[in-house]
Parts: structure tokens; C-alpha cells; sequence
């Protein structure tokens, strides 16, 4: 286990909100998580939940003028937010990697595989051009490029959607960096090429690189991350290592999701249990609880926003008494009737 | 072929029979040599659906399963082949005389938001096909449309609005609902759920056993997603290059896979680890494959498969496997198939 | 790439075979036009008349006369003009040719490099003041006419301000490259900034809103992430892939106006270009002299589109093997 004391990445009530016609729309609210040196950190959400737009508002990377982010991103010590432009430039790309989730868009058309990597290697480090492509081929046949000495060479337009999230990992890793981005990095890839990729991803921690992965599929997290963020509604549900979150689910959002996935093993199921109702969107967050108005296991106490907490580092949002989960768990999705279809939407 | 248009299947059960069907493309010829380049999607496909089962088919992306659900509907002209529905054989009817035809089979869309007009009300789109088949007068077509919204799981209030005010959940049950309205027999559904959130998916998903349990439908349902296609199906057919390359029951398929693509398919798929499972048992060991799916232009010889394949011997690059049928139902495309036929 | 290139010759053969049917159809079609009572002037005799019909082949068939017109053009290159006797079609053309391209490279070169320049800062400046700014000055160009905006400039150059600020501008005219490149530019400098102001503003327009696209797009989202400057994923980026569509709309905007679309500016400004011939022919109803500049034109178009292909294929690695 890494060490809980000395955080990589600590996030602090982070807050991002966008100015719109209507009115200003809170995406993400009062989100805290960490990420230690060296772990997987598998964040889970629905659309809306925030989890790609935390991302990118740790990297700076949203740049539409209507958007506010506040908080604190401390990355190594630093306050990535308040870094002046400069500074920050030279941690992405170096300290910190972002893999995007569209392999097919994420490279520039116009250049080869090849240049794109250079670039990326000598926007940080002195080095010829020429220097910079011998590496460029060296990090094409690491991630498993056949061939890679005369794919260097080849358009983007000229890779299948494997090979090219295969380049920009590439070129993710060109500068060893210390921590890995990856925004659904598997969901536009076919299932044999995703379990290329997240052996990829696994092999890349194994040298050392820490990684937040992004997903909406908790078999990927339940594969590849040491610790789970769930995420709902911009907020954190629950958090914790991924055995625990796992095997003892504590936030009815989580059940939801672990529930409601058919599954390739296990007894199958004549209907699935379900979530009611649609994911929350970020212009309708309820006062209290984001999950109330989906939750089987609402009470009065939901009106209340709650906040991650628990002893242990297992924690979760939820009022629910901890001696009430598990029946509440039971009840909810074992009866088949209680979530009839035409009082779904 | 005979000039009875309704001739009796062998078997009275079937509701679709496909018997050897291609779909293929011309591409455009390289401009140098102007040699045309012909896309196999649909390479030889022979299945039967059985009336009120669910057949799913899966694959990879540009393994043809799609395009083979069209040909299923005659969405798309087929190249070769047949294809008979209840009984008819509807692979050369003429768009007039397959009009009468087109209300028993329907088609559900992935993208329920490329799927509808958006400048349509949710209540026009629904009626369209039946002010098409002319189902009757104006008064019963709105009845009939009130009726659908209700099944699916619509309120009345919902009729009027555009496809743009409803989330993804919603806009696949009016696709949902358009298709039902011409009380099909058969219902072709293209990825219905992959494009909807992993909540809205177990919904969505619950709506077609219900309706299927309701109204008898028969499906063939298409998807990419291996738990999916396995909590929906009675039967499956595993496609790859074109081809099936394995049909059988589902859970003798998920038991114990016969085709070595099949095994590795499903070895891919990331497992949820809830401790729920047999903590004795042996985790189960992944088969990563290695390399892309081939350019479907220039299918490998012999066996489409031997190129990834971690079995192949000398035999598979040489002579392409036949889809065998065994007794039991099953069926494989394979020389060295992991499971006994039987 | 021979195939390509056999592939657009013939096309362009076709097309200028098919233009040329159609405007010799249009010109013989037209009631009320009748080429022989122009030629034999007003009032003229039917006898006249007739002899005229005879000697330029007037009374012969429609299909022979479109032949006889084009061996004539074409391959003996002595086509006469209908008005006046005696000047060939053919070496007017070639006369005038390097005046048009002179107006038109030029202005090209100043309205590539102004509304590339204008687009690219009006992008990358959006949200704050300038762009705005920027994009009224484009449409200020593009709302100009090239008659009246000529005009204007004549105005004020040869005459109101002609004796303080302008003494310097020439009278409106033409002088050879080769006789004296000075006084060339000079005559030129005035015509080039009419014409390329119009163009700079709708290129201008046209390379904001595609630079503007091109950053919202995911490859500019993960240059951003690779720590590249500002300036670098502005330029080397967004603006290289923004540039494809640019170039191939200037490919047939500089064919057309080689092929005389630079008419209104060369009028304005007394430079006898191809476009002041068309325009003298139109005015005459010339036959000879509108078929060949018309011929002339079409070439240049087709020519420009196969450039442009060519170009395209440069710029745009996905189209070279499609």
C-alpha cells in the first residue's frame, strides 16, 4: 500500500461552475480526493457526474472563459491552480499525462505519429529532432507497436483506433511523467483491444507512473484500481480502496451501479435491478443529498447535503445508519416489481 | 423456388430463416491498377430464429453484425443468399411487394438521438408508421400512439415534445415505441443500449423483457457488450470477419466457449470482483489477443481467425473451417474447436 | 499521378468543350441578335447584309459555323473580331494575360497574408475586445464593391488629393513588368489594394470561424495537455489544419479571377487585362472575342481546381490515399 501521509495529488474542495444564459451551473461541488505516488485511482461516475471536468480542471485544461474553478489542486506541494502559465506548461506533459477518451480525434491530423511525440519531447527537454524521433520509436515499440521504426512515420489517419490510444500513451509517457490522466480511456475501443490497453495502463504503473482512470465501467475499475472514487452528481459518494468498495458497497448509488450491470459470470437474472429515474444533470442538484430523488432508501435526513465520512479510509456520503445498509441494500434490488418501467422516468 | 407466396417452412417454429447470406460492397478500385476492391461484411451467415426467442448477436466493431441485422430486415439489398420471413422468402420482393411484409419486422437504432427526426413531436414520430400502413383514422392512430407511450413507459405528456427534450433513456423507449407500433413479430435491435448510461441500460433493457413477455416478440439483438448480449439472449451467434464463428445456446456458450475467438472474447471482458463469486475458484485467466481485427478487405486465407489466434496450426492458414452443426444445436467454425462437439 | 493527371485533362476538355457549346448557342439562340447587322453597321442594306452574312460565314449551319469558329481559334489562332476588322482574337488574349495575372498575384499575396493574418489574431483574440474589432474591419472589406471602392481610390488619388498627398500616383494604366519594375508596382499598388481588401475580409471571416472550430477540437485539447505554448498549438495546430479548407477556396478564387473575374477592378482602373477585353466584348456582343475569353477562362478554372487537388493532397495527408 502506498503511504496515505505523503499525497501525489491532493485535491481540495474543488468547485467548478459554469456561467450560462440561465444562470451560473455548479458541475462539480466541494470535491476532495488524493492520489498517493505510485497507485490506480479508478473514478467512476455516470454522464454528469463531474469526473471527466475535474480532470481537466486539474490540468487547467478548461479553457472556455464562462467556467470558475476554485479550490486547491496541490500537486506535489504546489497549488497547480494559482501556478502562473508558464510553470504550469511545464508540468503537463512532463509531471502530469492526459490520455483522452476519442483515440480517433485526440491526434493532430495533419502530422505523423512520429513528429507528435517529438514534439511533445522537446517541448520539455533539449533535444534534436532527430534524438527526439529515435526516442519517439523506442516509446512506440514499449507500448506495442510492431514495427515501430516505419510506423514512426505513418499518419494518424493510417492507425486503427487501438494502435493510435496506443500512440498517444506513447506519447503520454515521453517524459516519464508521474502521473497518468486517463479519461475513459477503453470506452471507444473494442473489449480484446481494451484488455490490451488496461495491461498497458497496468504496466506503466508497474514503472512507477501513478494513474487516475476515468470510467463509467466498473469491471474496468474492479480490474485495474487500487482505490474507487464514486462520483454523482458532481459530488464524491463514496471512496475508498477497491476491495472494500467492492465487496461492501456503502452508498446506494454504488449498489445501484454494481447491481444494475448485467454480468458475463454469475447466476443471471430475469430483470436487472435498476436506478429510477435519469442521472441528475449539473443545472437540477438537489439541495440536500444529490442521490435523494433516485435513491430506494430516501428519509428524512436526505433534505441535508451529506459529506464523505467514515473512520476508516472506506468512506461514503450517505445518512443511512451503517446497521441499515445491508437490508436496505436487499430490499432495494431484490424486488422486482418495486422499480416498475412505467414509473421509470 | 415456388410461386406459392406463402410456402411453409420445414420447420413451423422458425420466424426467420437467413440460409447462406452475403452482403457485399464494391469499393472504389485503387486509382493505378482500377482494381475494385470488394468488403465481405456479411460473408456467409446461416441462422434460424425460433418465434418468440431472443437471438443475440455479437461481435466486434466491423465484424458485419449490423450490416447482417439489416439484410435480416431487408433494410439493405443482400448480395447472396436468402432470407424468409414467416414463411415467405423475402430475399428478391420489390420494395411494393414488401410493404405489406415491413410491419411484422422491425428495426430499434443505437442512437435514439440520430434515430428520430428532431423536428418532429415524440407523438409524430410514433405515429408515422402507422398513418403509413395506414392503420386507421386519425382518432384511432392518436388511441394507438397513447397506448404505445404508455407500454414503454411514457406519460401522455411526453407526447408533444421533441426528441431534443427527452434524455437517452427516453429517446430509445420512442424508438422502442415507434417500432412496437405496427405489432411486429420480430424486432432486429442495433446496440439499443450501448449508447445510454449504465443505470438507463438496466431500465431499458428490463423494457424489452417485459415487452417481450407481453406481446410474444421475437428478437435479435445486436450488441458489443458480452454481459449484455448474455442477460438477454437464448440463444448467441459470435461473429468475427463476417462470419459466425459460433452458435449456440447461452449458457453452454458462456460455460465453455468452443471457438478460440469466442474463449478470448469473453476472457476480455473486465470482471466486477464483488466477493460474491467462488473465492476457491481459479481466477480466470485472461487471453489477451494480440494485434488488431484484420482489414476486412483482405481477409486472411483459411481459417479469418488464425492470424490472432493463439491455437493455430498449420491446417488454419490453409482451409477455412465450415460452420458445424451438431446435434445438439451448437454450432462452431472451427478445425481444433476447445469444447467436443456434441 | 498519370492517371490523375490524364483523368483531369480529359475532364477539362469536356468542360471547356461543353461551355463553349453553350455560350456559341446562347449567342446564335438569343432572338434579336444578329451578329451580321452589327457587323454591317446601322441601317445597312439587305444586300449588305447578305455579303456580310456570306464573308464571316454567317449563312452557313449552326454546327458547321461552331466548327469553323473553333478551327479558327484554336488551331489556325487567326479568329477575327466581328467588331473590330482585322484584330485577332488570339494575340489579344496572350496581351493581355500578364496584366491580369500581374493585378491578380499580387492582391493575392497581400490578401492571403492580411486575412490570414486578420483571422488567425481575431481567433485567437475571441472573448475579448479585438476579435470584434477585427471581424468589422473584414466585413467593412467585403461590404466594398470594387467599382465604387475604385472609384473612390481614383477620386482621391488623381483628383482631390492629388496635388498634396497622392501627388505620387501615376494616371491609371499599365506598364510592363519588363520595361520598368518600379512604375510596374506603382501603377499596380492602388488596383492590388482595392481587390485584396475585398477578398482579406472574406478570408479573414472564413479562417476565424474554421481556426475557431479547429480549437475546440480534441487534437488541440491534447496538445494543450502535452505543455506546448499558447502560440505554438495556435500556429502549428489549429491554423495548420485550418489552412486546408483556406487554400483550396483560394485555389478557385484565383482561378476565376485569371480567368477575368478581376473585370470590375481592371475597368475601374484602365489596366486592359482579360477581364477589360470580356468586358469590352460583352459590351459589343463580340462573338469571337467572348468565346475566346470565355475558352481562356474556363481553362484557368479547371487548371486552379487540379492545383488545387494537388495542393489539397500536400496539406492533408488523409486525402492522398482516399
Amino acid at each position: 500500500m502506498p503511504e496515505p501521509s505523503q499525497p501525489l495529488l491532493d485535491v481540495r474542495d474543488l468547485r467548478i461552475s459554469f456561467r450560462t444564459r440561465t444562470g451560473a451551473v455548479t458541475a462539480v461541488d466541494g470535491l476532495s480526493f488524493s492520489v498517493a505516488p505510485g497507485e490506480i485511482l479508478g473514478v467512476v461516475g455516470e454522464s454528469g457526474s463531474g469526473k471527466s471536468v475535474s480532470m481537466l480542471a486539474v490540468l487547467r485544461l478548461l479553457t472556455n472563459p464562462n467556467v470558475t474553478v476554485t479550490g486547491e489542486v496541490l500537486f506535489r506541494g504546489r497549488d497547480l491552480l494559482t501556478l502562473p502559465d508558464k510553470e504550469m506548461r511545464s508540468v503537463r506533459g512532463r509531471e502530469i499525462s492526459m490520455v483522452f477518451q476519442d483515440p480517433m480525434t485526440a491526434l493532430t491530423p495533419v502530422y505523423t505519429v512520429g513528429w507528435q511525440i517529438a514534439e511533445q519531447i522537446r517541448a520539455h527537454e533539449k533535444m534534436s529532432k532527430k534524438e527526439a524521433l529515435a526516442r519517439a520509436v523506442g516509446l512506440l515499440s514499449d507500448v506495442g507497436i510492431p514495427d515501430a521504426g516505419s510506423r514512426v512515420n505513418a499518419y494518424p489517419h493510417e492507425f486503427s483506433g487501438g494502435m493510435r490510444q496506443r500512440a498517444v500513451i506513447a506519447m503520454a509517457l515521453a517524459c516519464g511523467p508521474a502521473l497518468l490522466i486517463a479519461d475513459e480511456p477503453t470506452t471507444a475501443l473494442d473489449v480484446t483491444i481494451q484488455a490490451q490497453i488496461l495491461d498497458l495502463m497496468r504496466e506503466l504503473n508497474a514503472r512507477g507512473s501513478a494513474v487516475v482512470i476515468i470510467t463509467h465501467d466498473m469491471g474496468v475499475v474492479s480490474e485495474v484500481a487500487d482505490r474507487v472514487l464514486v462520483m454523482y452528481g458532481g459530488r464524491a459518494a463514496e471512496e475508498g480502496p477497491r476491495r472494500a468498495v467492492f465487496h461492501g458497497p456503502r452508498h446506494p448509488y454504488t449498489w445501484g451501479l454494481l447491481d444494475s450491470v448485467p454480468r458475463v459470470g454469475g447466476p443471471r437474472l430475469s430483470r436487472l435491478p435498476t436506478i429510477a429515474g435519469v442521472p441528475v444533470s449539473p443545472e437540477s442538484v438537489p439541495e440536500g443529498c444529490a442521490f435523494a430523488p433516485r435513491c430506494p432508501a430516501r428519509h428524512d435526513r436526505c433534505d441535508e447535503r451529506p459529506f464523505l465520512s467514515g473512520e476508516s479510509e472506506h468512506r461514503d456520503a450517505c445518512w443511512l445508519p451503517a446497521g441499515e445498509r445491508e437490508s436496505a441494500r436487499a430490499a432495494a434490488h431484490s424486488a422486482p416489481g418495486a422499480l416498475n418501467r412505467r414509473a421509470a422516468p | 423456388m415456388t410461386t406459392d407466396p406463402r410456402p411453409r417452412t420445414d420447420d413451423p417454429g422458425v420466424l426467420l430463416r437467413a440460409t447462406d447470406v452475403t452482403k457485399h460492397y464494391a469499393l472504389r478500385g485503387d486509382s493505378l491498377t482500377r482494381r475494385r476492391k470488394v468488403l465481405r461484411a456479411v460473408d456467409g451467415v446461416s441462422l434460424e430464429v425460433r418465434g418468440g426467442e431472443t437471438l443475440g448477436i455479437v461481435g466486434e466493431s466491423g465484424c458485419g453484425k449490423s450490416t447482417l441485422g439489416r439484410c435480416l430486415v431487408r433494410l439493405t439489398d443482400i448480395t447472396g443468399g436468402r432470407v424468409e420471413f414467416d414463411g415467405q422468402d423475402i430475399t428478391t420482393l420489390s420494395a411494393r411487394r414488401l410493404r405489406p411484409v415491413r410491419p411484422g419486422m422491425q428495426l430499434v437504432f443505437q442512437d435514439p438521438q440520430a434515430s428520430l427526426n428532431p423536428r418532429r413531436r415524440a407523438g409524430d414520430i410514433v405515429a408515422e408508421p402507422l398513418l403509413i400502413h395506414r392503420y386507421g383514422d386519425s382518432a384511432a392512430v392518436r388511441r394507438r400512439v397513447a397506448e404505445l407511450f404508455d407500454v414503454v413507459g411514457l406519460s401522455a405528456a411526453h407526447l408533444d415534445r421533441y426528441p431534443h427534450e427527452f434524455s437517452g433513456g427516453q429517446r430509445q423507449r420512442i424508438g422502442i415505441a415507434r417500432a412496437l407500433a405496427t405489432s411486429p413479430k420480430l424486432i432486429v435491435a442495433d446496440e439499443p443500449v450501448s449508447a445510454l448510461d449504465v443505470s438507463i441500460q438496466a431500465q431499458v433493457l428490463n423494457l424489452f423483457a417485459d415487452l417481450q413477455d407481453e406481446f410474444g416478440l421475437t428478437y435479435v439483438f445486436i450488441a458489443h457488450d458480452l454481459g449484455v448480449v448474455r442477460h438477454v439472449s437464448d440463444r448467441i451467434a459470435v461473429m468475427y470477419l463476417g462470419e459466425i464463428v459460433e452458435l449456440a445456446d447461452t449458457e453452454t456458450l458462456y460455460g465453455a466457449p468452443a471457438h478460440p475467438y469466442t474463449e478470448a472474447l469473453m476472457s476480455a471482458v473486465p470482471e466486477i470482483d464483488d466477493g460474491t463469486g467462488d473465492p476457491q475458484a481459479p481466477r480466470r485467466e485472461r487471453i489477451v489477443l494480440t494485434g488488431d481485427v484484420p482489414d476486412p478487405v483482405a481477409r486472411p486465407a483459411g481459417c479469418a481467425f488464425h492470424t490472432r489466434c493463439p491455437y493455430a496450426r498449420e491446417l488454419c492458414a490453409v482451409e477455412r473451417p465450415r460452420l458445424a452443426v451438431t446435434p445438439s444445436g451448437r454450432a462452431v467454425a472451427c478445425h481444433y474447436p476447445l469444447v467436443a462437439a456434441g | 499521378m498519370l492517371y490523375f493527371a490524364l483523368r483531369r485533362f480529359l475532364s477539362a476538355l469536356l468542360v471547356m468543350f461543353s461551355i463553349s457549346v453553350l455560350v456559341f448557342l446562347i449567342f446564335f439562340a438569343t432572338p434579336g441578335v444578329d451578329p451580321a447587322a452589327r457587323i454591317a453597321g446601322r441601317n445597312a442594306d439587305p444586300a449588305t447584309l447578305a455579303q456580310v452574312r456570306h464573308s464571316f460565314g454567317l449563312d452557313r449551319p449552326l454546327p458547321v459555323r461552331y466548327l469553323l469558329m473553333m478551327r479558327h481559334l484554336l488551331i489556325d489562332r487567326d479568329l477575327e473580331s466581328f467588331v473590330n476588322r482585322g484584330s485577332k482574337v488570339v494575340p489579344q488574349i496572350v496581351q493581355a494575360m500578364p496584366v491580369t495575372l500581374s493585378l491578380v498575384i499580387g492582391a493575392a499575396v497581400i490578401w492571403m497574408t492580411v486575412g490570414i493574418l486578420m483571422g488567425t489574431a481575431a481567433a485567437a483574440l475571441r472573448g475579448t475586445a479585438a476579435d470584434p474589432v477585427i471581424m468589422l474591419v473584414g466585413v467593412v472589406g467585403v461590404s466594398l464593391p470594387a467599382y465604387w471602392l475604385g472609384e473612390v481610390v481614383n477620386l482621391l488619388t488623381q483628383k482631390r488629393l492629388h496635388d498634396s498627398v497622392f501627388s505620387w500616383v501615376p494616371p491609371p494604366g499599365y506598364v510592363e513588368l519588363g520595361q520598368d519594375p518600379g512604375q510596374w508596382a506603382l501603377h499596380l499598388l492602388f488596383p492590388w489594394l482595392t481587390l485584396a481588401l475585398l477578398y482579406a475580409g472574406i478570408y479573414a471571416r472564413l479562417l476565424r470561424g474554421e481556426v475557431v472550430s479547429a480549437l475546440n477540437e480534441d487534437y488541440v485539447r491534447t496538445a494543450r495537455a502535452k505543455g506546448l505554448s499558447e502560440r505554438r498549438i495556435l500556429v502549428r495546430h489549429a491554423l495548420r489544419c485550418s489552412l486546408i479548407p483556406i487554400v483550396s477556396l483560394f485555389g478557385l478564387d484565383f482561378g476565376a479571377l485569371v480567368g477575368g473575374a478581376a473585370l470590375l477592378t481592371e475597368v475601374v482602373f484602365g489596366l486592359p487585362g482579360v477581364g477589360k477585353l470580356t468586358f469590352d466584348a460583352l459590351q459589343n456582343l463580340d462573338l469571337p472575342v467572348i468565346m475566346g475569353t470565355v475558352l481562356y477562362a474556363a481553362f484557368f478554372v479547371v487548371l486552379a481546381n487540379a492545383l488545387v487537388d494537388i495542393l489539397y493532397a500536400r496539406l492533408d495527408p488523409r486525402a492522398r490515399h482516399a
